[in-house]
């Protein structure tokens, strides 16, 4: 079996040596975000996003070696967490369970920075054939989860929420406008059972109480929007 | 040849009632195998008594095969996804189904008695089938798998009159309602082990509380986090002949009786050998533990946030203590004291507080794994997250434990340098394979080059097990460790420059191998399919969620691979991300 390499093309293609797809997508199954797409409609070129450590497929063909160690470790960047999936290789398993905080406040003997805490809930798209997980707590605002949500999903296209990536809750017909257009919107089943739209309440609220992701046409979401309203009306 | 003669006639002469009583006694896979290659008739005497199957991948064979092969068996272990799905890097949906499994075994083995899987997808469905379909069912061990509810257990627990042992170690189990646990019938009386650590919410306590009273022989018992500390004295009382404990949430309102009251029970517990959970734990209650603390054997604080001082206290008691698993707030401190106390240290386990935080949060660093190899003579099993080390203090380590036989190091910044001389770590971990001459198992980390790989290849002869991780300069390393690691079976790599080269010219290798995974390495698409064309023994599956592989051209990386020895030809349950390298010409449009 000695000679097997006929004809092959064995260049080095040196595929993500660096630190690849930083905070956004984190949690999921994590490939989409350390390798660009050939095909991606949207999203990377969009992003070369230093932070995120992202490439397009062309950036990095032309790029040297030399230069993706300069993204690595550029001083000059700000120290980026730039954190790699599923490494260091802690369990998600463990994350989350020392994450599910019984509220008690006995903790006051703790000094510790407990910064482990993750929360992971799996997405789904409707018509997409694979669930993803997230970890909710890589994303500091709805803007990061959507644009994350977007790479992952990146054959579809995801609701524009207007500038601060929250639904308008307020604006009755803006929202309406979004939930009869056939684009998609993400929903979450909350704590009590209740499947919301995305963006209905502050979002650390959201990361405490979102059990799962569910990424749904925009029409089909649309008995969601008075409730959501409703309990929104309710909050504020 | 009269030799020759003289063994053949031994062997006719022992009648086959004899020679399977003698087999009775051994009960090891390996052995079982070595047995039922001597000759024609000890393969089949042992394959009618041979009565626990391990399948160490659950794609490598079909349930029929299992089944004609050894048709009465009573206990089954099965393994499915890759050991890097523990790390979220294999996608949701990729398979480990073991429905198809107890479908057949529901027919052909009327008498199994236990099931163990790890890494699998079980639904309820398939719980309900379990537990209506084997009458003398004892044994249901899920290890981190998935896919079902407590309808499912509810199931188990209604129907199963025989079960000694219920055991959902971190498993992802739906948690619907807690009133799972009152299926049991009130004349159920067998249980021996139950673990619902996983179990989110709370489960039916009074129900539980019954449950365990009326079991005499319960021996393990591990709680979930949602079991309030308070009600633990009184379940402790129903069960003081208890081995194994796992608290709930060890935290409360500081009330003085509810300390006292469970001081007193662990008092009652002589048999304690074992604690774990911990969650949430409030020093002044650790304490109450202190009774058991001498006779413990095995401890699990790997959820516990406690600082270094108080973990010291607590460590400090249980001279006796073979395996601790702890977070880093234990510290360079802390296990020096352990090296001190703990004599009969087997195995350590120390899990990161903050893994990704930037800076290190704790004062743990090489140093306390090197006091720890030097006070303790029997630590052989090792995994440990630092952020810094040394060649030297590896070199160190090598020397004082030569009986290692598990070594796992995560260096949690990747390619960290030996902090002092700024050089790899490979003349450390070869030091580790030099010395360390039974070494099974080995995880990488740290900046390394070629050759450390130059090094395993040459002395981890007895390596099983290989991780890899932002590790190595090219082929070269990846052809090191496939052309001289005689015993490989399981190899793990990740973000390293490893291409078609070593891989191409190693394939035969891999027959002799139970899987290799390696994903963000430089393996073209064109390889994997050469690979899968000449190697009609493994499945080569190209796991990659940018849609087909041959839309792109053949020198395309791939994002996964999953390389797996196999009888059973591809299998047929893949997600859409996941193509199986056959040498069918529908793959080489």
């Amino acid at each position: 079996m000695a000679t097997m390499g006929h004809g092959l093309n064995l260049k080095e293609t040196e595929l993500c040596l660096g630190l690849p797809g930083g905070g956004g997508g984190g949690g999921g199954g994590g490939s989409e975000v350390e390798t660009p797409r050939a095909s991606g409609k949207r999203g990377f070129s969009e992003t070369v996003d230093l932070k995120l450590n992202l490439q397009t497929k062309e950036d990095l063909n032309e790029k040297s070696a030399s230069k993706e160690k300069t993204l690595l470790k550029d001083p000059a960047k700000p120290p980026a967490k730039a954190q790699v999936v599923g490494w260091p290789p802690v369990r998600s398993y463990k994350k989350n369970m020392m994450a599910q905080k019984v509220n008690n406040t006995e903790d006051t003997e703790k000094t510790t920075s407990n910064t482990t805490a993750a929360v992971f809930v799996k997405v789904s798209m409707d018509g997409a054939p694979y669930l993803r997980k997230v970890d909710l707590t890589m994303y500091k605002t709805y803007k990061d989860l959507s644009d994350a949500l977007a790479k992952m999903f990146s054959s579809f296209t995801i609701g524009n929420y207007g500038a601060q990536g929250m639904i308008d809750f307020m604006n009755e017909s803006k929202l309406m406008d979004l939930l009869n257009s056939s684009e998609y919107v993400p929903t979450y089943e909350d704590k009590d059972g209740d499947w919301m739209l995305v963006g209905d309440v502050p979002w650390e609220m959201f990361v405490g109480s979102c059990k799962r992701l569910r990424i749904m046409k925009g029409s089909e979401a649309i008995g969601l929007a008075p409730r959501a309203m409703e309990k929104c009306k309710n909050r504020s | 040849m009269q030799q020759q003669q003289k063994v053949a006639a031994l062997s006719y002469s022992f009648p086959e009632e004899v020679l399977e009583h003698v087999f009775s006694f051994i009960d090891s896979t390996k052995d079982r195998g070595s047995i039922s290659l001597v000759c024609k008739s000890w393969y089949e005497i042992e394959r009618w008594c041979r009565r626990r199957v391990f399948v160490g991948n659950c794609y490598a064979i079909t349930p029929a095969m299992v089944i004609k092969r050894f048709p009465k068996v009573r206990s089954i272990t099965l393994k499915g996804k890759p050991h890097f799905a523990d790390f979220n890097l294999v996608p949701e949906g990729w398979g480990g189904y073991v429905c198809p499994w107890i479908k057949a075994m529901a027919v052909a083995f009327p008498c199994l008695e236990e099931i163990k899987l790890k890494r699998m997808v079980i639904s309820d469905d398939c719980l309900d089938l379990i537990a209506k379909s084997f009458k003398n069912f004892k044994v249901l061990v899920l290890i981190s798998c998935e896919g079902f509810t407590t309808d499912g257990l509810a199931s188990i627990a209604a129907n199963c009159r025989n079960l000694r042992e219920l055991d959902l170690r971190e498993s992802e189990v739906e948690d619907i309602c807690g009133h799972w646990l009152s299926h049991f019938p009130d004349s159920y009386t067998s249980l021996v082990s139950l673990n619902i650590s996983c179990l989110a919410n709370e489960v039916n306590f009074p129900a539980l509380e019954r449950l365990v009273s009326r079991c005499p022989n319960m021996h393990t018992l591990r709680l979930n986090r949602a079991a309030p500390l308070d009600k633990l004295a009184n379940l402790l009382r129903g069960a003081p002949q208890l081995v194994e404990l796992g608290t709930g949430a060890y935290t409360s309102e500081m009330r003085p009786e509810v300390f006292t009251n469970l001081a007193a029970a662990f008092s009652g517990c002589k048999q304690m050998k074992g604690l774990s959970g911990f969650w949430d734990v409030l020093p002044s209650y650790l304490p109450a533990v202190y009774p058991v603390c001498s006779r413990l054997t095995s401890l699990n604080l790997s959820y516990a946030t406690i600082q270094s001082p108080d973990l010291i206290k607590l460590v400090g008691q249980c001279q006796s203590l073979q395996r601790l698993w702890v977070l880093d707030y234990i510290e360079d401190a802390g296990l020096d004291m352990l090296a001190a106390s703990c004599k009969d240290l087997r195995e350590l386990r120390v899990f990161p507080s903050d893994p990704f935080g930037l800076e290190a949060n704790v004062a743990l660093t090489e140093q306390g794994l090197v006091s720890v190899s030097e006070g303790c003579p029997k630590l052989h099993s090792v995994l440990y997250f630092c952020r810094q080390m040394t060649n030297a203090a590896l070199n160190t380590i090598a020397r004082n434990r030569p009986n290692m036989t598990r070594f796992r190091l995560c260096i949690i910044e990747p390619r960290t340098p030996d902090y002092l001389t700024l050089q790899s770590l490979d003349s450390g971990f070869g030091a580790i394979v030099e010395h360390c001459k039974d070494l099974q198992r080995l995880s990488l980390s740290g900046l390394l080059t070629d050759r450390v790989f130059e090094h395993i290849g040459t002395y981890a002869k007895k390596l099983e097990m290989l991780s890899v991780a932002f590790a190595g300069d090219s082929d070269l390393g990846l052809h090191h460790v496939l052309s001289g690691c005689d015993n490989l079976r399981k190899l793990e790599i990740r973000d390293c420059p490893f291409g078609d080269k070593a891989l191409l010219a190693n394939a035969a290798k891999l027959e002799t191998m139970r899987s290799l995974w390696m994903s963000s390495c430089s393996v073209s698409y064109g390889a994997c399919k050469l690979l899968g064309q000449k190697l009609p023994r493994l499945n080569v599956e190209v796991i990659d969620e940018r849609g087909p592989p041959n839309l792109r051209p053949d020198s395309n990386p791939v994002e996964k691979l999953y390389i797996y020895r196999t009888i059973s030809g591809p299998r047929l349950d893949m997600p859409g991300y996941v193509w199986t390298m056959e040498d069918d010409s529908a793959y080489l449009e």
